[in-house]
């Protein structure tokens, strides 16, 4: 006992001498590798490090690829680039830990809470994409029961697509919990005999109509535009009551189609005022659907989002210099 | 965890009451028949009148109301004292420990973003520290296994894990410790501590993430705070544990020194202690891994997030390759700490193969080599990133990726019918059971079962809690999580019998067995749930299955351990008096270790439950489903925090119910697993 005390007592010191040992040879050694490198890259750009928020779709990541892969190789800045939730990104704005979400799907709340009261993000313009949510079913279903395409008769089909998952309703398949939906609330509000039922992620979502598309089974699920995956298995949208302004403003109320998006960029105040160059790129960033589904193929068809975003920005030079300017 | 089954075992009270001859049925299996025909009866007569359903995007005034909070904190943040003075330079002192330890080890936010010590020098220094405070084999295993996270590509994402888990683990021991003490020295703060440390065990990690992130913003600060919330509770026991179970005499011999309490305390408490802490710090370490995975949901950055990442893309490959380095760090945490906890063993000292003098010429001979190896990591490019070409990470990725694939094309008519059958078949019916029941029969059912069980207190308490969950609004989302981990459950005990009995007959299997049970227990949650979710989609049922690969390993062990201390005479008698190996098991062993199994089934139900939450990142609706939405949409986050509370509230419900089972004698094994079947 006494003796581990006695170790104890001198491996302190020990570890002590050590990291003063560790930091004077540091001293000796000069400059470590890191500022040396990080000199030369200095030279040509005072950047920094810019953190992008990765949203869990695959169009984002398009987005966000581009984005990174100009700043870092035009600008000379440092890209981090963190797997976060919509909302979780949004306070990320508070805290300092993001800079930019580079595709926002409306989100009138946090707008309000981040950008009207508490001032810490700015809207930095739109993407140039303009995004649509809707409910979708395969093409072979809207052939064969031309009248599902309206909200209106779906009651009529619900037992074609019940499930074990959705308590002997007709299913109505989610994403991921996290994206923007009023799906529940649809359901119940224009009476409809369905039970929403969470795939989980973008990707369980995509496999679901691959395969109902491939086995002619029935399936009725949430998707959006722009979407790589509809220039592969084109779905034919299911029209809810029109949007009109307001209808949505009470979540739990809604009872119309959702509205058409503008999908903008956000930056973080801060950001905006430090005049990075990579806030002015996140700025003038803009493109088309055609754009985003190019890349977004290529990053779903397994190319490396980085090599995709290459690929794209070789082949869109003038896009991108006009960016720049 | 392993103290709250210690805990709980001795805590079970076995008073044996004089009973009625046997052929007649007790009054308790009257009551619970009694409770089972109402049930049924209501059921089939009142079927789906007062189910309380409350649709997933309404809320009750209440719900609105913790909506608030959420608005609270944003108009607060900046003047409001409480945040100006505890919390925003709470949050500033955590991240700058944290910085620390992430610019030490995984990256500087300036240059190239390196590590102040590059990787080659981390497998110096660390390999040397391990040495240090543990022995030769864990310094080779840290050094080892710190390399093999750089040929994975990995290595910065496991450093950076690594800072965070060694900041939550130094908070935990500055706040875990000093409690500890108080708890073991002073018996007040013991009964104040435990009933908040239980809360704090029960309550599932996703419901202090939301809050936690509010107040402390996204990031590794609320990261770290929430890490230290859920591994604090096993130090802090331990500790108590540890000073509370000094012999009296050794005290008392102390004592009639003169010693005060402080010199008692330093001088005789704490080293004896010693050991006990050095456990507590090795468990809390362990609850730290796995909570610092699960915080990448809040911006932690690392290992966990490359899981979060691959469970969106339903990536297998590199799900399994992240979760590998998640076990190989848990597994160097692991033997490094118990080494030191060897080391700090009395008598240790002496024991040992090499003498102290030869130890510190050792230690300083590897210290000046991890010295240079830091120094050359700091200098040299290719000593302070791993180097891209060794990279065997792909090779991994694309390798599982591809079984993965094949096994999703190959098994999936199998898979989907076997999930399709027990989903109509056992769940959907048991779950409209408890659904479709009017709500008032279900109480008064519950409580009939609880006071056949444990008398008016266990009833009035059971009562109480079913109060607060149809005060918090959450009745039918309740019941669907019932369902499901009673279904869990009962998976769980039939596993836990079939090999605790093969663990406990046969020494063999006990050593085949166990690390994999080891392995099992320590590999976070999210990692297992990627491939699952491949085979089975995200359903109610994959939920299940990742409910009972968690909890199934506890089971199995206690019952093994039961069967196993089970003296040898006795089965010797039974096989000499021409008893039939299963004769064996059903008459003597199962019998014998009936307390072993109704711990098992406690402990099998708290830890399905404690997967509640993360079964529904993959498909399980009730409770599970509000918590993760109420933190991933603000406009329900009021009903989450409501259900994370619900979730306590019946967690402390069945504890209760299967406790009371576990302390009453009856007959037959089976009908103890679960009071409401």
């Amino acid at each position: 006992m006494k003796k581990a005390g006695l170790l104890l007592k001198r491996t302190v010191p020990a570890v002590a001498g050590a990291a003063a040992a560790a930091l004077l040879l540091a001293g000796c050694g000069g400059a470590s590798v890191n500022q040396v490198a990080a000199a030369t890259g200095a030279a040509e750009a005072p950047c920094g490090s810019v953190n992008v928020a990765m949203n869990a779709w695959v169009g984002y990541t398009a987005n966000a690829a581009v984005y990174s892969y100009v700043a870092e190789n035009k600008l000379g800045c440092t890209v981090v680039q963190k797997d976060l939730n919509e909302q979780i990104a949004w306070q990320g704005f508070a805290s300092g830990e993001v800079d930019v979400v580079i595709e926002n799907w409306g989100h009138e709340d946090l707008v309000k809470q981040y950008i009207t009261e508490q001032k810490v993000a700015v809207d930095a313009g739109p993407t140039g994409n303009e995004g649509h949510i809707g409910w979708y079913v395969p093409t072979w279903m809207a052939e064969k029961y031309p009248d599902i395409t309206d909200s209106k008769n779906l009651n009529k089909y619900a037992s074609m697509f019940a499930t074990s998952e959705s308590g002997g309703k007709g299913q109505l398949l989610d994403g991921d919990p996290a994206f923007v939906t009023n799906d529940e609330a649809l359901v119940k509000n224009l009476d409809l005999d369905y039970k929403v039922v969470f795939s989980g992620s973008e990707a369980a979502l995509i496999q679901s109509f691959r395969t109902a598309e491939q086995n002619k089974t029935p399936l009725l699920g949430y998707f959006y535009e722009p979407q790589w995956f509809l220039s592969e298995v084109p779905l034919k949208k299911v029209n809810l009551p029109a949007w009109t302004e307001g209808c949505d403003a009470d979540p739990e109320k809604v009872a119309c189609d959702y509205p058409a998006y503008t999908l903008n960029k956000i930056i973080s105040k801060k950001f905006e005022d430090g005049g990075s160059p990579a806030a002015k790129l996140a700025k003038a960033f803009t493109w088309t659907n055609e754009d985003q589904n190019a890349v977004a193929t290529d990053i779903q068809g397994g190319m490396a989002p980085e090599a995709a975003a290459k690929k794209w920005v070789d082949a869109n030079q003038q896009v991108v210099d006009s960016w720049l300017d | 965890m392993s103290t709250l089954v210690r805990d709980r075992a001795t805590a079970q009270p076995t008073p044996v009451p004089v009973r009625e001859p046997r052929r007649r049925p007790s009054r308790r299996t009257i009551l619970l028949g009694a409770a089972v025909v109402v049930w049924i009866l209501g059921f089939l007569v009142l079927h789906g009148t007062a189910t309380l359903a409350l649709p997933a995007s309404e809320l009750t005034d209440l719900h609105r109301s913790l909506n608030q909070f959420n608005t609270w904190v944003a108009a607060n943040r900046a003047d409001n004292p409480v945040f100006l003075y505890i919390f925003t330079p709470l949050r500033a002192a955590v991240d700058a420990v944290a910085n620390l330890f992430i610019t030490i080890f995984a990256a500087t936010p300036t240059g190239l973003r390196l590590p102040e010590i590059g990787w080659l020098g981390t497998v110096g220094l660390l390999g040397w520290i391990a040495f240090a405070i543990g022995n030769a084999r864990v310094a080779l295993l840290t050094a080892a296994v710190f390399t093999f996270f750089g040929l994975q590509g990995l290595f910065v994402e496991a450093t950076y894990t690594f800072a965070l888990v060694l900041t939550a683990v130094l908070l935990t021991l500055l706040v875990g410790i000093p409690l500890g003490v108080l708890a073991g020295v002073y018996g007040r703060a013991a009964k104040l501590i435990t009933p908040v440390l239980d809360f704090m065990q029960t309550l599932p990690t996703f419901v202090y993430l939301a809050p936690l992130a509010l107040v402390f913003l996204i990031g590794p600060a609320s990261a770290v705070i929430a890490t230290v919330i859920y591994a604090a509770p096993p130090v802090i026991r331990l500790t108590a544990h540890g000073i509370r179970c000094i012999p009296e005499n050794t005290r008392e011999a102390s004592d009639s020194l003169g010693t005060t309490g402080l010199q008692r305390l330093v001088t005789l408490q704490l080293p004896m202690a010693r050991r006990t802490i050095v456990m507590g710090i090795n468990q809390s370490t362990m609850a730290a891994l796995s909570m610092v995975t699960i915080a990448a949901l809040i911006a932690a950055p690392g290992l966990g997030q490359v899981v979060v990442r691959a469970l969106q893309s339903l990536d297998v490959g590199t799900a399994v390759n992240a979760g590998l380095a998640i076990v190989l760090l848990a597994i160097v945490l692991d033997r490094v700490t118990t080494a030191a906890s060897r080391r700090a063993e009395p008598g240790a000292a002496r024991n040992r193969r090499v003498s102290r003098r030869t130890r510190y010429i050792l230690l300083g001979v590897t210290l000046v080599l991890a010295l240079a190896m830091v120094q050359f990591s700091r200098t040299m490019l290719w000593a302070a990133v791993f180097p891209q070409d060794l990279n065997i990470g792909t090779a991994i990725v694309q390798a599982v990726g591809s079984a993965s694939q094949w096994m999703q094309t190959n098994l999936s008519l199998f898979t989907v019918s076997f999930r399709e059958a027990v989903t109509t078949g056992i769940l959907n019916p048991f779950q409209s059971l408890l659904t479709d029941t009017p709500f008032y029969i279900l109480v008064a059912v519950i409580a009939v079962a609880a006071y056949a069980l444990g008398g008016w207190k266990l009833a009035a308490l059971t009562t109480a809690c079913l109060g607060v969950i149809i005060y918090l609004g959450l009745w039918s989302d309740s019941m669907v999580t019932l369902a499901g981990t009673l279904v869990a459950t009962a998976v769980v005990m039939v596993l836990g019998v079939v090999f605790g009995v093969a663990m406990g007959r046969s020494e063999r299997m006990d050593q085949i067995l166990r690390p994999l049970l080891d392995a099992g227990q320590t590999m976070p949650a999210f990692v297992y749930l990627v491939p699952f979710l491949g085979l089975f989609g995200a359903t109610r049922f994959t939920a299940i299955v990742a409910g009972i690969i968690y909890a199934a390993p506890v089971a199995i062990k206690i019952t093994a351990d039961g069967i196993a201390a089970i003296s040898p005479t006795v089965v010797e008698a039974a096989v000499a008096s021409g008893s039939t190996p299963w004769q064996v098991i059903t008459k003597v062993q199962l019998p014998m270790a009936r307390p072993s199994l109704a711990l098992a089934a406690n402990q099998g139900l708290i830890y399905v439950l404690a997967m509640v939450v993360v079964g529904a990142l993959v498909g399980a609706g009730g409770l599970g489903y509000d918590v993760v939405a109420g933190f991933v949409q603000s406009s329900l986050f009021g009903k989450g925090l409501a259900a994370g509370i619900a979730i306590v509230f019946l967690g402390i419900l069945l504890d209760r119910m299967t406790q009371a089972a576990a302390a009453t004698p009856v007959r037959k094994i089976p009908s103890s697993n679960s009071p409401s079947t």
